[in-house]
């Protein structure tokens, strides 16, 4: 039976990491837009990024030098991040839900990155200690306040799913789904590192096993279904549009915030060609597109003009 | 009838509106606006335009969608409706916004987060139709059941929806009921954008079933491409205008002004909005006389659409927008001219700066730049010399959209106010965080059926809240006050609900452009510019 857990669970990380690049990719892929920025823009001159500026408020900006101030734009990314700072400012009810579930989650994940660390500082056969030691006790603490974060977080949010008329309009079934997931899975997990047995294995040894399918463990049940949900869970999530943290990087980094004008994209520029050679379908008259037209060719007519009727 | 709309109601076969405002649901107003009594009585929406057109969303009618004459003409609708939906997420067909819209869409977590920043939702008393994630809602729906082929298991994941004409008539009103602003984009902490997606769905009926309110396509993409303006003015009569503009300013200002045109290897090639010629001259001549006393190499052009600087295709059509924006630059580079200045239009600024831009290849990639980068230069250097105590009344700025937030120039025309207006008070908020004047997208040249009385009502209303609150220390009519709004689109608005509410006569509240208050302002010129008279 635990040889199929762990399998389970090596089949859930696979499918996760190869979700999460699929829709990576998927978007990346996608072809670059017209341009949509929105400001402040924090990779601005600092000065600018306070109110919002933009290299458009210089006199001939095209004649001045552009800088690109990664500094600022983690300045503003790390609250972001971490924090939800967008959050904070703009709907501070939902975010003392969702902090701790976000949080929660980033910190079940440093447990679980102290805990790898941990089993690999410690060779075979000998006891946990020193620096493994410690970050197995970091894990413990992490994994325990990131577990609770989670689990009240995700209560909290399907809660306001469930009952606040302005989420209940647009809350499908999926969407309460997806957050009790996070509490059966977090709970099974919980539930089955606390009512272990004396002598069972816990978070350290299961650990240890998994990364070396070392399937002589006898997992607790609990611990087991809780292991195989989580599983289950990681898989899902690219599926669904939980895996915002992929979209972010696209909406914020090439969206919101891409200012690079034209002039110093000559890349780009290949490829709006290419773009610029597509062949429309679009059927409205004054399109004029007849499936052989390309972008380029609807552009410089004029539907307005007789010779180009 | 309630404010709640649920999303089923969509679809819902019968002509009944979905929501009806009455003044006691609105956002309350300050004085002197400051009961719903003192608010004006709602022009209904005829019988007329009810048996005629597509009218079953809410108090009025944006589009003026015939209705179908049949069940049968109503299937081909929707047929065409889902076609359109196909290319809306295809590469080929959409390009210009497929990233965008479909990380929208498939990221948007429903969380309300935009709602409260957004002016139409507020403005209404939170009425449910309104909220920016609503349209969205539809599309999302749409997308995961007929572009992505979704059967149970996606209406369990992200919604049913159920595809009728009903749903697609009132989905055509409701892309017409945001200002796209991107306020609400502004705030998403996903960043997903649902002030795209009403301009996706307006994309969508215009390219692919033809369908556009008449001002934006009919008597604006069209008229512009065909004679050259939206305004209908050819270059002659364009040109008669301005040789009028510039006798009546240089009279008025006592500097000579002679408008240039067509002039080969000119520094500047500047491109006002044609609407500030018919209805701001002053606008117009106020430019010139600027350019005049700075000594400026500039021109105009009387090229097809190189003396119109708006592009309503930036609103609804990409194909129209395009066509325009490639125009205006097709003159620049006949001129060879150094740059490209536009004048005191918000989304042209936005069209031709910064939408434009990619589609701008090679050489074609003219540089473009704001008006008022190139008067705080002016003001800044001391080649235009003012006297703020000219200017000795309380100014309020309001920040178009399409320039601030959407563009990032923010401080230039503060620092031009605070060298110029000696009472300037900004509005709160502002900048980047102000909010839409309420004619955005091209609201403020759509006026069909009862459409205006709900740009008042609705759209428009959070502006007025902020200019009364800007002005509540000056209200007495003996004080008279000036909202400077540096955008021909946000003056229109302006103009309609200041004399909607009557505020110039019970109040003394005046709007008009930047560059009146910099003459107004300027020790070369005679004094007393601006008029204060409601025109």
């Amino acid at each position: 039976m635990t040889a199929l857990v762990f399998l389970i669970v090596y089949a859930g990380v696979l499918a996760f990491l190869a979700g999460c690049v699929a829709r990576a990719l998927t978007y990346a892929r996608m072809p670059a837009h017209l341009r949509w920025e929105i400001y402040p823009v924090p990779h601005e001159e600092p000065e600018r990024v306070a109110y919002g500026g933009s290299y458009f408020e210089q006199p001939r900006w095209w004649t001045k030098p552009l800088r690109s101030h990664w500094v600022t734009e983690l300045r503003f990314m790390i609250p972001e991040m971490i924090f939800l700072k967008g959050l904070w400012d703009h709907n501070r009810s939902l975010w003392y839900r969702s902090f701790p579930f976000h949080f929660g989650l980033y910190l079940v994940a440093a447990s679980m990155v102290c805990l790898v660390a941990s089993v690999a500082l410690t060779p075979a056969g000998v006891e946990l200690s020193g620096t493994a030691g410690v970050l197995a006790t970091a894990a413990r603490i992490l994994g325990a306040v990131g577990g609770a974060g989670v689990l009240v977080g995700a209560l909290a949010l399907a809660w306001r799913r469930l009952t606040a008329p302005e989420v209940r309009n647009y809350t499908a079934p999926g969407d309460v789904f997806n957050l009790i997931f996070f509490v059966v899975t977090f709970g099974l997990i919980g539930a089955g590192l606390l009512s272990r047995p004396e002598g069972a294995p816990g978070a350290w040894e299961v650990t240890r096993a998994l990364l070396f399918f070392d399937t002589s463990i006898a997992l607790p049940k609990l611990l087991a279904w809780g292991l195989v949900a989580g599983s289950l869970l990681v898989a899902y999530i690219p599926m669904t549009h939980m895996s915002h943290f992929i979209a972010k990087y696209f909406t914020y980094h090439k969206i919101r915030w891409d200012d690079v004008p034209m002039r110093q994209a000559q890349r780009l520029a290949k490829e709006i060609a290419r773009y610029l050679s597509y062949r429309p379908r679009w059927a409205a008259p004054h399109v004029m597109a007849d499936g052989r037209r390309s972008w380029a060719e609807l552009a410089m007519l004029n539907p307005a003009q007789k010779g180009d009727q | 009838m309630s404010k709640f709309t649920r999303i089923e109601e969509m679809w819902r076969p019968d002509d009944r509106p979905l929501l009806h405002l009455t003044n006691e649901d609105l956002m309350p107003l300050p004085p002197p606006l400051n009961h719903p009594s003192l608010d004006r009585p709602w022009t209904p929406l005829t019988e007329a335009a009810r048996q005629q057109y597509e009218c079953r969303l809410d108090d009025t009618c944006a589009v003026s969608v015939p209705k179908p004459k049949s069940p049968a003409e109503e299937a081909e609708l929707v047929r065409k409706f889902l076609a359109g939906l196909d290319k809306l997420f295809a590469r080929e067909d959409n390009w210009t916004f497929l990233q965008p819209l479909v990380l929208t869409l498939e990221h948007c977590a429903r969380c309300q987060t935009c709602s409260e920043a957004c002016h139409i939702y507020e403005a209404s008393g939170y009425s449910e139709l309104y909220r920016p994630t609503y349209r969205s809602e539809i599309l999302r729906r749409l997308y995961f059941k007929y572009v992505k082929h979704g059967g149970l298991v996606s209406a369990w994941q992200h919604g049913d929806i159920q595809l009728n004409w009903p749903l697609v008539a009132r989905l055509i009103e409701l892309a017409y009921r945001c200002n796209l602003c991107r306020r609400c984009a502004q705030v998403c902490p996903i960043g997903a954008d649902n002030g795209l997606v009403a301009h996706e769905l307006r994309k969508l009926f215009s390219q692919e079933l033809g369908i556009a309110p008449k001002e934006l396509h009919d008597n604006g993409t069209m008229l512009q491409l065909k004679v050259g303006s939206s305004t209908g003015m050819n270059a002659l009569v364009v040109k008669d205008n301005i040789e009028f503009i510039d006798e009546e300013i240089s009279e008025k200002t006592g500097i000579e002004v002679r408008t240039p045109w067509d002039v080969e290897g000119a520094d500047i090639l500047l491109i006002h909005n044609a609407g500030e010629i018919l209805a701001w001259p002053e606008n117009v001549g106020a430019f010139a006389v600027i350019f005049t006393v700075a000594g400026l190499s500039w021109t105009m052009s009387s090229e097809l659409a190189a003396y119109d600087s708006v592009n309503y295709g930036l609103w609804y059509d990409d194909v129209q927008f395009a066509r325009i924006a490639l125009k205006q630059i097709e003159a620049a580079r006949k001129l060879k001219v150094k740059r490209i200045v536009l004048g005191e239009c918000g989304h042209a600024h936005k069209a031709l700066s910064v939408v434009a831009d990619r589609i701008l290849l090679g050489d074609a990639n003219i540089p473009r730049e704001s008006a008022l980068t190139l008067l705080h230069e002016l003001i800044m250097s001391g080649r235009i010399k003012v006297d703020p105590s000219r200017n000795d009344f309380p100014v309020t700025l309001h920040d178009p959209c399409n320039v601030v937030r959407l563009m990032g120039v923010v401080k230039p025309q503060r620092e031009i106010l605070a060298k110029i207006a000696p009472k300037f008070r900004e509005m709160e908020p502002h900048g980047v965080n102000n909010y839409c004047c309420g004619g955005g997208s091209g609201f403020a040249i759509m006026s069909g059926n009862n459409f205006a009385d709900w740009r008042f009502h609705v759209s428009g209303r959070k502006k007025l809240q902020q200019i009364l609150n800007a002005f509540q220390d000056c209200l007495d009519p003996s004080i008279p006050k000036y909202v400077c709004a540096p955008c021909s689109n946000c003056k229109g608005q302006l103009r309609d609900i200041i004399k909607y509410y009557g505020l110039w006569d019970s109040n003394r509240i005046l709007y008009g452009g930047l560059v009146e208050l910099i003459v107004n302002a300027m020790v070369d010129v005679k004094p007393g510019f601006i008029d204060w008279e409601w025109h």
